[in-house]
């Protein structure tokens, strides 16, 4: 019966009529299922293949909006369907079913083309946002632990970053295009109730532009139970990065800083703030 | 029966699922409401806003733990991971007792999140009872499995759902959660006697009960939880309190969800039910105790 009711959908949302094998598969279904007074074999069964997907594709889309803005609804189906055979969900929850779909995009770029880069990057921004909003929280690092530390010795303090918080290099400003396609959606849930001019709602309606490429640093977090965006200079997120990789302050620090250009001593000032915003949002905690 | 083993000896009410458009409205205005069944699978995570807002409900209310991914009928048994998490959470909860669906949703790792009905088979009954029991004993607690609302039936079953559902509860020793409107939508779609099927159950076993609304299309009901209870279910929950005696019921409101006053006021409606019931005064099922030897 799973092989059954997890079969893709025809165009128009209905069991396929034939089998892998080419029988009806009417036929199938009768060897499985019992017709009653009103319903067949086939469409009987045929509810539960149409719930499963509705489901999955219903929960892709939810957890999706960047990816369907940029594709467009009859592209991204197709996109989630091909990801869903390929990967159908191997989790008791449907909070982590687009865990894949970026290495997925990746792999099949045809179903993304020709904008597949961008995909990749909404697929792994997206995903980041399902991470960031119920991964654990450990004890933040506060200036109290510090001055525990002597001063000569917190070179060499290794900082933790809170589990839940993402870094992601992008090639594209996709945080930026995604508040964008939010901001678009609400309004247009807001338009269906208005009396506003047709023509002023067309003008909404219009998709959101697609961002141009460009190297950005993000790191998506939370505070007080919202999810935030937070762009990083490329120096912060490298710190950042090496921070999580165990290194000690001392290393971080020289990973992260360029060595070329400005003197150590230039940077002081700006790391000593990137330190205090981060302590204030509480990324920083002690390693266990 | 209002408290009995497996519901952890407890006589909770009449209880709502505690859903995420309601929030703001519980923990501003603490509405005063006997208890509030989670859906565990959405709470079986490390941290943030889902874990921050059952700790203020917890401090509040009473809780009582409904999970969908458990699959007690599926051939894999019980995944270590979810029962770890769920354990956890049960710990987190104090939930008198857990509940899921007498039903199969995942093959070789692969979940539907559906809830598939099963081939009603001595061998699956036998299966399934033992998946509960592997159940009950990793998590500690009472367990309690609910019937589902199905659209097929299958050649090989060898019983009626009831029988089914008895075999499978006496072979696990465990609770009934008892949808009274999945029976409703089971029996329109199959064509057999909800009250046959009230009837023919262990009584003294059941739990919890489940209320809902369904929807109605031309050639089958689906269970959508989208609407406010429809009387003949009413009229099956009167009949089962009569049956099984007055016991903690909860109403399930998944979509299309109105404002908190609207789904407790619904779920209120019970009471009168339950005085029906009463004034019936049809006694409840006592536990059947084994005479010794003499």
């Amino acid at each position: 019966m799973w092989r059954v009711i997890s079969r893709p959908l025809t165009d128009g949302s209905r069991m396929q009529p034939r089998w892998t094998d080419g029988r009806p598969a009417g036929a199938v279904a009768a060897q499985i299922a019992r017709p009653n007074d009103r319903l067949t074999a086939f469409e009987r069964l045929e509810i539960y293949n149409r719930m499963y997907w509705f489901r999955v594709l219903d929960s892709l889309y939810e957890d999706c909006p960047g990816l369907r803005a940029v594709l467009g609804d009859k592209k991204f189906i197709r996109l989630a369907e091909a990801y869903l055979v390929k990967h159908p969900s191997v989790s008791f929850t449907l909070r982590n079913l687009p865990g894949r779909l970026a290495r997925f995009i990746r792999a099949e770029p045809r179903y993304t083309r020709p904008h597949t880069a961008l995909c990749h990057d909404l697929a792994r921004f997206e995903w980041a946002r399902v991470e960031v909003f119920d991964t654990a929280a450990r004890p933040v690092f506060t200036v109290d632990d510090l001055r525990g530390v002597a001063p000569a010795k917190q070179g060499g303090l290794r900082l933790a970053l809170q589990p839940y918080l993402q870094l992601l290099r992008l090639d594209y400003p996709v945080d930026g295009f995604i508040l964008a396609v939010k901001q678009r959606e609400a309004e247009l849930l807001r338009g269906d109730a208005s009396n506003a001019p047709a023509g002023w709602r067309r003008r909404r309606e219009r998709a959101t532009r697609r961002p141009a490429r460009a190297r950005t640093h993000v790191a998506v977090h939370r505070l007080e139970g919202r999810i935030y965006f937070k762009r990083l200079e490329p120096a912060a997120y490298r710190v950042l990065t090496a921070l999580r990789a165990g290194r000690t302050l001392e290393q971080a620090l020289a990973t992260g800083l360029p060595r070329a250009g400005k003197s150590r001593a230039a940077w002081a000032g700006r790391v000593q703030g990137w330190f205090r915003n981060w302590m204030e949002l509480g990324w920083l905690c002690r390693r266990e | 029966m209002p408290a009995n083993q497996f519901n952890g000896y407890t006589d909770y009410g009449i209880g709502i699922g505690l859903r995420i458009p309601h929030y703001d409205h519980i923990l501003s205005r603490k509405p005063t409401v006997d208890w509030f069944e989670i859906i565990s699978e959405n709470f079986m995570v490390d941290g943030g806003r889902p874990l921050e807002v059952l700790d203020e409900i917890l401090a509040q209310y009473r809780v009582v733990q409904h999970g969908v991914a458990l699959y007690f009928g599926s051939a894999d048994g019980p995944n270590r991971e979810h029962l770890r998490r769920l354990k956890a959470l049960t710990r987190r909860t104090r939930t008198p007792w857990v509940s899921d669906h007498l039903c199969w949703g995942s093959v070789d790792g692969t979940y539907s999140h559906d809830l598939l009905p099963m081939p009603y088979t001595k061998a699956a009954a036998r299966k399934t009872a033992a998946n509960i029991r592997r159940v009950r004993d990793y998590l500690e607690l009472p367990v309690a499995v609910e019937n589902v609302s199905s659209y097929t039936e299958f050649h090989v079953s060898e019983m009626t759902e009831w029988e089914f559902l008895t075999e499978v509860v006496e072979l696990a020793d465990c609770g009934i959660l008892l949808d009274v409107n999945n029976i409703y939508v089971s029996a329109k779609n199959h064509g057999f006697n909800p009250y046959d099927y009230l009837d023919h159950i262990p009584h003294r076993r059941v739990a919890q009960m489940h209320i809902a609304g369904h929807t109605k299309f031309e050639k089958y009901i689906l269970d959508t939880h989208d609407h406010p209870v429809l009387d003949p279910v009413w009229q099956l929950y009167a009949h089962a309190t009569r049956r099984c005696g007055v016991t903690a019921t909860l109403l399930e409101w998944d979509d299309k969800i109105p404002s908190f006053d609207e789904v407790h006021n619904e779920a209120l409606k019970a009471h009168e039910f339950i005085a029906q019931a009463r004034a019936a005064k049809i006694p409840a099922p006592r536990e059947k105790i084994r005479s010794r030897a003499r």
